[in-house]
């Protein structure tokens, strides 16, 4: 990232204003004859060219590219330790191998003779993640982890109405990720909130009040989005099991104990795993990722449907079956994400998933440490991959942890995640990863410090933060109160 | 000491030994013991090197599209893919940053999802895109939720067309099933194209929406204002669904026609069919309906100097505010996929991108010709239907059998077109475009004559 772009960057449809027509890219030569649209489509359908979209030469468009990419900030620049997202390093070999053309260059209605190296990829992905979770199913078709929230919600709901049960609500801690209620009410769920603890974990008083018969179960995440691990755990899962519920569980902090734990053990009944954050494939901007699901022996036979089902050495795929909640998207999964996952696990194995963790946990507790004197922590049970620090200190000065995010930035380090969770005030949620190299988190340490006396001595610095950035704070008020959602020709800016 | 992660031995017990920790297991004493995994049965780490190999035997495993001719299509379509479109998604810039909830150090992520927004919309005939969904199957079920929101969860049914993608359908009923809406579907007419009178006579009074899919299933270009017409008639809003974008660069998109809501696939722009995903699913509406549109929005404003800046915005409708009241639960979406949909229509410029849409029309229309032409039991299921870049073909057999015997000759010929049922008849789903050669075409027709 430029800390100041060069040029500013036009919009695409402001480049060859006059509209001249020049060279751009060329198609395969046409060698049938042409045909006059007009005689063989609907008239009043056929359209004119997109007149916005002007000619451009190659060098134009990898130049418009390449200055919008200098805008950035991303993993390959530095710390970015948003919490519960998990940027750790996207490792190249990942990018190879879901280039090859024996994956890129393949139809998913290919017949299954030729695509079995594909069906086996998804197979030893599927065996891989049960091994990591201790848990019976997989289902790897969710294209994210809201997806596989509600492809979980949806196999309780079926695994219910097969044991002739209605349950309408879903108990959700008031710590959870917002997409939990949300994944709850499009499974058809009322969600209800449960109040945490003083500690911040489950309130185990008001969970054993609220486990009634009209409670399909309860959405946990484990360790929850304070970083803590909830003590009481089995006594959880046990209480919602004996009340006739089932128990699922938000894979997003996976990291914090990768091969130290069995989500199976601790009573899982669906548990979605993001494998654009623990499993290293990358985020993409805001996406593609994968949000595969494993579940317990119960909801085996709900899984979505088609399913790689292995005969021998062959693969096949199944595309109808009964018990099945359905398909949640069209095909199989996001494909060329699994490979990247694969590669990932492969490479590692065992040892290295678990240090993954230990190190993980360990910068986490470095972290909290080094920010502790100058940092509010509402929370202070132990932390295991992140920590939820937030601007009490700060708020005497005015200074509210967006600016401090703000200022973050002209130290060249990406902000923690602030909009959740709602139980803690300003919240600043720091998960450094396994990635980094000690220094580059004990520099992140000194720049958040280096803030926090900032804040003290000169706040109208962080008020007007950042000031190192390729542009100055946005006005987002101002961009929802008057919606310019795309541009118009009649702009001439 | 892996190489992906940091720091090594002496590192470690540093910081321990800054803690006051003897060993890291210390920082896991809070898990209990019950749920504590042993050894993981899984293989050992691996170098570079062997890793590379293993996959790359995997991937030598299947047969590429690029060793056969293939007219494969049914929602997904080999189109070029320019070297521009991989080198950009490839900058660390784009594929290692996350959603842009930071705009000031996000723009460029912002800049193109909002050139993304302004072509998406253009193509579609209507005035808001949103920055993409998972796919087309997922983005026909955010039409439908989202139909029924606008209609006040008053109108419980959503009438859908036969002709609409069946995996598309598929997709629609496991999310409406747990939703208590109800799915009516109407099949097509004898041409292969949806009766609007039959659509409007199943919506009633208590549809929320008519969805129709246009170039349908089976290829047809339907026949869009009177099937908007038929959806207003009965106070419930018109969408309509394309599985193949390409069809954008000469054909209207339903805006034009009145629909509400055009969404679907946008795979074809400089997406690989990857085996099926990651894609592209696209969205948009009018603007009085933004409010309950799913999915992230960029909007233009200023930055504190007054410059033009681009951030997230609307965002009251997403679940990170409104959690259970949320327009969809939606969060990650196919953020990187919507850069190489941008980039390659960016390259490919407004003619460009009608001179590929009137290349695939005319390879279609030449290789319907020579497909008349061939006898034995060969035949366009509907000859006198428009169609883009597919159509169905029948044949001297049922659409599997005629997919395995060109396949023994060489030829990836086509989908079965029951392959996930279906009322019409039982024959193989054609589809060409702008990259399929007069040798594929010469090859496809000389296995269909020793079929015969």
């Amino acid at each position: 990232m430029r800390r100041r772009p060069l040029r500013n960057e036009r919009l695409i449809f402001e480049h060859n204003r006059e509209r001249r027509a020049r060279g751009r890219y060329e198609l395969p030569p046409l060698d049938v004859p042409a045909v006059d649209a007009g005689s063989v489509l609907p008239e009043e359908q056929v359209r004119e060219p997109l007149a916005d979209l002007p000619d451009l030469g190659e060098l134009d468009v990898v130049q418009h590219f390449h200055r919008l990419s200098q805008m950035n900030f991303a993993v390959d620049e530095g710390l970015y330790p948003l919490g519960s997202c998990t940027m750790k390093y996207n490792p190249r070999v990942n990018e190879v191998a879901a280039r090859l053309g024996g994956f890129t260059a393949l139809h998913p209605l290919q017949p299954a003779s030729q695509v079995q190296g594909a069906l086996r990829v998804m197979w030893e992905l599927d065996q891989v993640l049960k091994t990591i979770t201790g848990m019976d199913g997989v289902t790897l078709q969710p294209a994210a982890g809201a997806h596989g929230e509600l492809a979980g919600m949806l196999m309780i709901r079926k695994a219910l109405e097969a044991r002739g049960e209605h349950r309408e609500e879903v108990l959700i801690p008031d710590s959870a990720h917002g997409t939990n209620p949300a994944s709850a009410t499009f499974a058809g769920f009322e969600a209800v909130e449960i109040a945490s603890g003083p500690d911040g974990t489950v309130d185990m008083e008001a969970l054993d009040r609220m486990m009634t018969d009209r409670v399909a179960g309860i959405m946990l995440t484990v360790p929850n989005t304070l970083g803590v691990f909830e003590p009481r755990i089995v006594e959880i899962a046990e209480l919602v099991h004996g009340r006739g519920g089932l128990v699922y569980m938000d894979g997003a902090n996976l990291n914090a104990f990768l091969g130290k734990a069995l989500p199976g053990a601790m009573g899982a009944d669906a548990l979605h795993i993001n494998l654009h954050k623990t499993f290293s494939t990358p985020h993409g901007g805001g996406g593609p990722g994968a949000g595969a699901v494993a579940v317990s022996r119960g909801l085996v036979p709900h899984l979505p449907v088609p399913r790689v089902i292995r005969d021998g050495d062959a693969f096949e795929i199944l595309w109808d079956d009964p018990a099945s909640i359905g398909p949640m998207r069209g095909f199989y999964a996001n494909f060329l994400i699994l490979v990247r996952a694969l590669t990932y696990i492969w490479g590692l194995g065992a040892e290295g998933l678990a240090e993954t963790a230990e190190v993980a946990v360990l910068y986490a507790n470095l972290v909290r440490h080094r920010l502790t004197s100058a940092y509010h922590l509402e929370y202070d049970a132990p932390s295991l991959h992140e920590v939820v620090f937030d601007d009490a200190f700060q708020r005497a000065h005015g200074v509210t942890n967006v600016d401090i995010s703000k200022r973050l930035l002209d130290y060249g380090f990406h902000p923690p995640t602030m909009s959740f969770p709602l139980i803690v005030h300003g919240a600043l949620m720091i998960e450094p990863t396994e990635s980094p190299a000690p220094e580059e988190v004990e520099a992140f340490c000194e720049a958040m410090l280096a803030i926090a006396r900032e804040a003290e001595e000169s706040p109208e610095l962080l008020h007007e933060a950042p000031h190192e950035t390729p542009v100055r704070r946005v006005d987002e008020v101002e961009a929802a109160r008057h919606p310019t959602l795309r541009w118009e020709p009649s702009e001439k800016s | 000491m892996h190489r992906w992660i940091g720091g090594g031995p002496s590192d470690r017990r540093a910081i321990l030994s800054e803690l006051g920790k003897d060993s890291i297991d210390q920082l896991f004493e809070t898990i209990p013991a019950g749920v504590r995994a042993g050894d993981l049965d899984l293989p050992a780490p691996m170098d570079e090197t062997t890793l590379l190999t293993r996959l790359e035997g995997l991937a030598a495993e299947n047969v590429s599209l690029d060793v056969m001719p293939s007219f494969l299509g049914a929602g997904v379509y080999r189109h070029v893919e320019p070297a521009v479109v991989d080198a950009v998604l490839q900058r660390a810039e784009f594929f290692t940053s996350y959603t842009p909830y930071q705009p000031e150090i996000s723009q460029g992520t912002l800049q193109a999802i909002f050139e993304y927004q302004t072509i998406i919309s253009r193509l579609a005939g209507l005035d808001v895109a949103n920055a993409s969904l998972y796919d087309g199957a997922t983005a026909v079920v955010e039409a439908a939720l989202m139909a029924h929101r606008v209609l006040k969860g008053t109108r419980n049914r959503v009438v859908v067309s036969e002709a609409v993608h069946p995996m598309y359908r598929r997709v629609l009923a496991t999310y409406t099933s747990a939703l208590g809406i109800e799915v009516v579907t109407v099949p097509a007419g004898e041409d292969g194209r949806s009766d609007a009178q039959r659509l409007a006579d199943a919506a009633g009074d208590e549809a929320c929406c008519i969805v129709v899919q246009s170039p349908n299933f089976l290829g047809a270009v339907e026949d869009l204002s009177a099937v908007a017409g038929a959806a207003h008639g009965r106070g419930a809003l018109a969408v309509h669904v394309v599985a193949e974008a390409a069809s954008l660069g000469i054909l209207k998109g339903g805006g034009a026609h009145g629909f509400d809501i055009v969404c679907g696939e946008a795979q074809a722009f400089g997406i690989p069919a990857g085996f099926g995903g990651p894609h592209l699913g696209f969205f948009a509406t009018r603007t009085k309906l933004v409010r309950q549109m799913p999915g992230r929005l960029v909007g233009q404003t200023v930055d504190a100097e007054g410059q033009r800046a681009f951030c997230l915005t609307l965002a009251t409708r997403e679940q990170h505010i409104r959690r259970a009241k949320a327009t969809s639960n939606i969060c990650s979406n196919h953020g990187l996929m919507l850069l190489a949909a941008v980039v390659w229509l960016e390259l490919l410029g407004g003619k460009g991108l009608a001179e590929l849409a009137r290349a695939n029309l005319a390879r279609a229309e030449d290789l319907k010709r020579q497909i008349r032409a061939l006898g034995g039991g060969w035949k366009l299921a509907y000859p006198d239907t428009p169609t883009f870049n597919e159509f169905l073909v029948l044949g001297p057999a049922n659409g599997t059998k005629l997919q395995q015997a060109l396949l023994d000759r060489g030829v990836l010929g086509g989908v079965p077109s029951r392959l996930w049922g279906g009322s019409w008849p039982d024959g193989l789903l054609v589809a060409v475009t702008e990259r399929t050669t007069k040798d594929d075409v010469a090859a496809l027709i000389d296995a269909m004559e020793k079929i015969s």
